[in-house]
């Protein structure tokens, strides 16, 4: 996006902004409470086993690269060596000669595409750049796929490929953070805005103020790394396309690709009903273009698993982030400024400015603020979206702050927090929707043992051992995004089918919309089925931002209402229910009742025996998300680590964990738990060992491979132990907030504050190895 | 080739330079064995032969004939789950269940191990004549098969419930 055009959205957003943060609250979705928050015995919040568990532990869940094809061909993909340039030649007559070989595809015969829109500037586009795929001799990565090979079976097309020997002319390419800072810094932006805000004079506060903190953080590159690897599996038929993809956005891929190919977006059906993992990853990357254009060319079906390598080399991953954060306070620990600036790196064809800024947008009451991210290019793949992306390395650098102003205030850290937890937004002004850190902070406190923390670094030693404890808060926006629409179906017997193109990527989706759709309709779960993973079912529903929970509830709930609404028509002057009005009933066993007289009732199977109608069907839209624009409405976290730091090796082990979390209302307990643990353990990892090292000099990932890239074992992770306050949000369906990313958010700060209170050395670097505490 | 999976005797044709993993994938449409790495630094690709654990990515399937391969679809089915993939269901040792054969094919190799006194690591004392099942224990020996979900504790708690359950039924059995 060019700076004048984001400058010009970023301005008209500012004034729809203010027009709905000053509407009354019954004009906003949320502003009457969900019904369901008020049931407080039934489904919701309990702990109920996955209704795909069994298929999953017997391997019989079927992955995208899991669907047998008549006349099946495998692609191997051959990719660049250097940064920047073009390609001169490409010898490939090995490799159409080799065993096998159905296709060699180049820029030289695939066919012509437009460019992939990519991800954020298009309500559907899906594409992690907009680099033409295959469509000229440019090179604009280390890593970019040049040639593709297409063989009877996968070692045939492996083979093939390693014969292939491109030329090259290489140009200058920026390939290190200097050389790219040389070119000039420019704004980040992320979802239409600037990622910048100064309110109050933040630098002249800081300098006058009597105790302060200021200093450099840095993270680095991280990868996804979710274990199923990115694969499609691609099929023609006629101009009909059907990719079995791994993807979190079956909407957005089929539009994508549409676009790129020039079909009508009912052209093409992705379906996906089981995603092994995604993290952000799994949108559109080059493997599901190129397969389904030698698909095209090949006149066969294609199946692409992309080698883990590959995944290194074509799906971007979290990138580098280079922050300053400063907090001035009075001597009783009340802000007075809090500044959180720095530069991240992306390149030229993507919309991602890892906004590392958020945090410290909502977090803390201050006098002033100073935030402000800016963006330097580089020839890499492109970075995207990864876990909280923002929050998750945001949260390192302002949560290790605060903790290093504890130290020197001598105050303890969490009560420097409480003392400024602000009464409305510090930084829109608007009020929250439900903000309960504080007793998350106290219960997960009391339960971690928090008051035996010597303050004093190197105060706790077992043998070789130091023992140190650190806290800091997690912290993730509440979002619902445009685009949710629902279907349901209701049959005589009393059975419901709910649609709607969501993604089950292992956050328990389709186990949790069961309980909420047979809790509101008053059936069991047995008697639901919730269909997903298909772009040919209603809504347009992203799994990511967590907020896929709250866009299927706000779509549900409209269907919901008007399949209501059309019972009550069907139920006619002869009904217990004659005359009353959607909003006066509910569903309750098997039937609906009136709220206010639950002995006036009438069973869905009586409604419809009486109407002679075998079932009844409602589909509606989700109301327009304004809810996020009119309070302000945040998920929260306290998040309690213990670690034992070897004195003579440096090596860092984390003993205990604690989350005590704020998200809302909790829907089904064992899910969730699972949610919050694996963010966390993925913090683990964020803070002790992930890093995708990048060659400045080449621009080449050096570590492509999960013996090099280190992500948390069994033995890196203790019992994580994992609470939450319950309190529903009333301005969201279910009362709920997203559980999918807060868990990886302040881990890093709370293991970096633990090993600071164990060694009294503060790592400002992320990962925290070994070699940073000797 | 001739092989024999799950108790079935099986045929294929394939390339020597198939590995095991892609044979049952590809060639046996036994889609419940993973592919993660395809480099031996995942485990989710884990099978039983002959009662142990290997990654079969790194194994040639040329290699395995008339040996006894069993893979997560001959521990158990939907409504005949082996007591392992129930125990993980209702410990929730898994999300997105990808790695989950993998996890249980190889905590089914590695009680074996442990029945059979092979130490580990972290094993506190190697000369004694039980090994004593810590959670330490069971993490270290798990290792090799990686979660990105971060199921963990879930994987473990699954695997130490029913190791445990094994033993009571196995002291049981000795009483009566």
């Amino acid at each position: 996006m060019t700076g004048v055009k984001a400058a010009a959205q970023a301005a008209m957003q500012a004034v729809m902004k203010k027009a709905v943060a000053l509407a009354p609250d019954s004009w906003i979705p949320g502003g009457e409470p969900d019904p369901l928050i008020r049931h407080k015995h039934g489904l919701i919040g309990a702990a109920i086993s996955r209704i795909d568990g069994p298929l999953k532990v017997a391997g019989q869940a079927r992955f995208s690269a899991e669907f047998p094809m008549e006349r099946m061909t495998y692609a191997a993909l051959h990719y660049s060596t250097i940064a920047k340039g073009r390609i001169t030649a490409i010898d490939a007559a090995s490799a159409r000669a080799a065993p096998g070989v159905v296709l060699v595809m180049t820029h030289e015969n695939a066919p012509r595409l437009n460019p992939t829109p990519p991800f954020m500037s298009k309500p559907k586009a899906a594409g992690g750049d907009s680099v033409p795929v295959m469509q000229d001799d440019r090179i604009h990565w280390n890593g970019q796929p040049v040639a593709l090979v297409l063989a009877e079976t996968q070692e045939q097309a492996d083979h093939a490929q390693s014969l292939i020997r491109v030329s090259y002319a290489p140009e200058a390419g920026v390939t290190s953070m200097a050389s790219a800072r040389a070119q000039g810094p420019e704004q980040g932006y992320f979802r239409g805005e600037p990622l910048k805000l100064e309110q109050g004079d933040a630098e002249d506060l800081l300098a006058a103020a009597p105790h302060r903190v200021d200093a450099a953080y840095s993270t680095p590159r991280h990868n996804h790394n979710s274990i199923e690897l990115h694969a499609a599996t691609v099929a023609w038929s006629g101009d009909e396309l059907y990719i079995h993809d791994a993807t979190q956005a079956v909407d957005h891929v089929a539009w994508s690709i549409a676009e790129a190919f020039g079909i009508e977006e009912r052209q093409v059906r992705v379906t996906s009903p089981y995603v092994g993992g995604g993290f952000g990853s799994k949108i559109l990357w080059q493997h599901q273009i190129l397969a389904a254009a030698a698909s095209k060319l090949a006149g066969r079906p294609v199946r692409i698993m992309v080698s883990r390598e590959g995944v290194f080399r074509i799906v971007g991953g979290r990138t580098v982030t280079e922050q300053r954060v400063a907090i001035g306070a009075q001597s009783d620990g009340g802000f007075d400024a809090i500044i959180h600036t720095g530069t991240v790196a992306m390149t030229p064809h993507n919309n991602l400015p890892e906004p590392f800024i958020l945090p410290a947008r909502s977090a803390y009451a201050a006098k002033s603020f100073k935030l402000d991210v800016k963006t330097v290019k580089l020839n890499m793949v492109a970075n995207t979206f990864m876990r909280a992306p923002g929050e998750s390395v945001g949260t390192f650098g302002l949560e290790s702050a605060i903790d290093e102003l504890a130290f020197d205030l001598g105050m303890d850290p969490i009560a420097l927090r409480i003392r400024n937890e602000p009464d409305k937004d510090p930084t829109t002004g608007l009020p929250f929707s439900a903000r309960h850190i504080v007793e998350a902070w106290g219960a997960g406190a009391e339960r971690f043992g928090w008051d035996k923390r010597n303050a004093q670094p190197r105060a706790q030693r077992d043998g070789d051992w130091l023992i140190g404890l650190g806290c800091a808060t997690a912290t993730y926006p509440y979002y619902r995004m445009p685009g949710g629409a629902a279907r349901i179906v209701l049959r005589k017997d009393g059975h419901a089918t709910v649609s709607i193109s969501a993604h089950e990527m292992g956050m328990g989706t389709s186990t949790v919309q069961t309980q909420i759709a047979a809790e509101r309709l008053g059936l069991t779960m047995e008697q639901v089925t919730f269909e997903y993973g298909d772009n040919t079912l209603p809504g347009v529903v992203l799994a990511g931002g967590s907020q896929q929970t709250a866009a299927i509830g706000g779509a549900v709930i409209a269907a919901h209402r008007k399949l209501v609404g059309e019972l009550l028509k069907l139920a006619g002057n002869d009904s217990p229910l004659a005359g009353l009005k959607p909003d006066e009933v509910g569903g309750f066993d098997g039937g609906l009742c009136s709220l206010q007289d639950p002995s006036r009732s009438e069973s869905y199977a009586s409604i419809l025996a009486r109407a002679r109608q075998d079932e009844v069907m409602a589909e509606a839209d989700g109301s327009p998300p304004l809810e996020g624009q009119h309070w302000s409405m945040h998920s929260h976290g306290a998040m309690f680590c213990e670690v034992r730091v070897n004195a003579v090796t440096g090596e860092v082990r984390v003993s205990r964990f604690l989350g005590s979390f704020d998200c809302g209302r909790i829907i089904n307990a064992k899910t969730a738990a699972s949610q919050f643990r694996g963010g966390i353990v993925m913090g683990l990892g964020l803070a002790l060992m992930e890093e995708t090292q990048f060659d400045e000099r080449t621009g080449r990932i050096m570590n492509p491979s999960l013996a090099e890239y280190h992500v948390p074992v069994h033995l890196d992770v203790p019992m994580i132990e994992v609470m939450w306050t319950d309190e529903p949000d009333p301005h969201t369906p279910m009362g709920a907030r997203g559980v999918g990313e807060i868990g990886i958010t302040g881990v890093g700060a709370a293991v970096a504050n633990a090993v600071f209170n164990a060694t009294g050395k503060r790592v400002r670097d992320l990962p925290i190895t070994l070699d940073k505490l000797l | 080739m001739r092989f024999n999976i799950n108790g079935q005797p099986m045929e294929a044709d394939v390339d020597t330079r198939t590995s095991l993993l892609d044979l049952l994938r590809e060639h046996l449409e036994l889609f419940g064995t993973k592919k993660g790495c395809n480099q031996g630094a995942c485990g989710a690709c884990t099978v039983l032969v002959d009662g142990q654990r290997i990654n079969s990515c790194l194994a040639l399937a040329v290699q395995y004939q008339d040996r006894e391969i069993i893979t997560i679809e001959g521990l158990g089915a939907p409504g005949s789950l082996h007591p392992l993939q129930a125990a993980f269901v209702e410990h929730d040792g898994f999300q997105c269940g990808y790695c989950t054969p993998g996890q249980i094919c190889s905590a089914v190799g590695m009680a074996d191990e442990l029945a059979r006194g092979v130490p580990s690591y972290v094993t506190a004392d190697i000369a004694a004549e039980a090994i004593d099942v810590t959670d330490e224990e069971l993490r270290e020996r798990m290792s090799g098969n990686l979660c990105r979900c971060g199921a963990y504790n879930g994987i473990i708690d699954a695997i130490r419930e029913t190791l445990a359950q094994a033993a009571s039924a196995d002291v049981k059995r000795e009483a009566a």
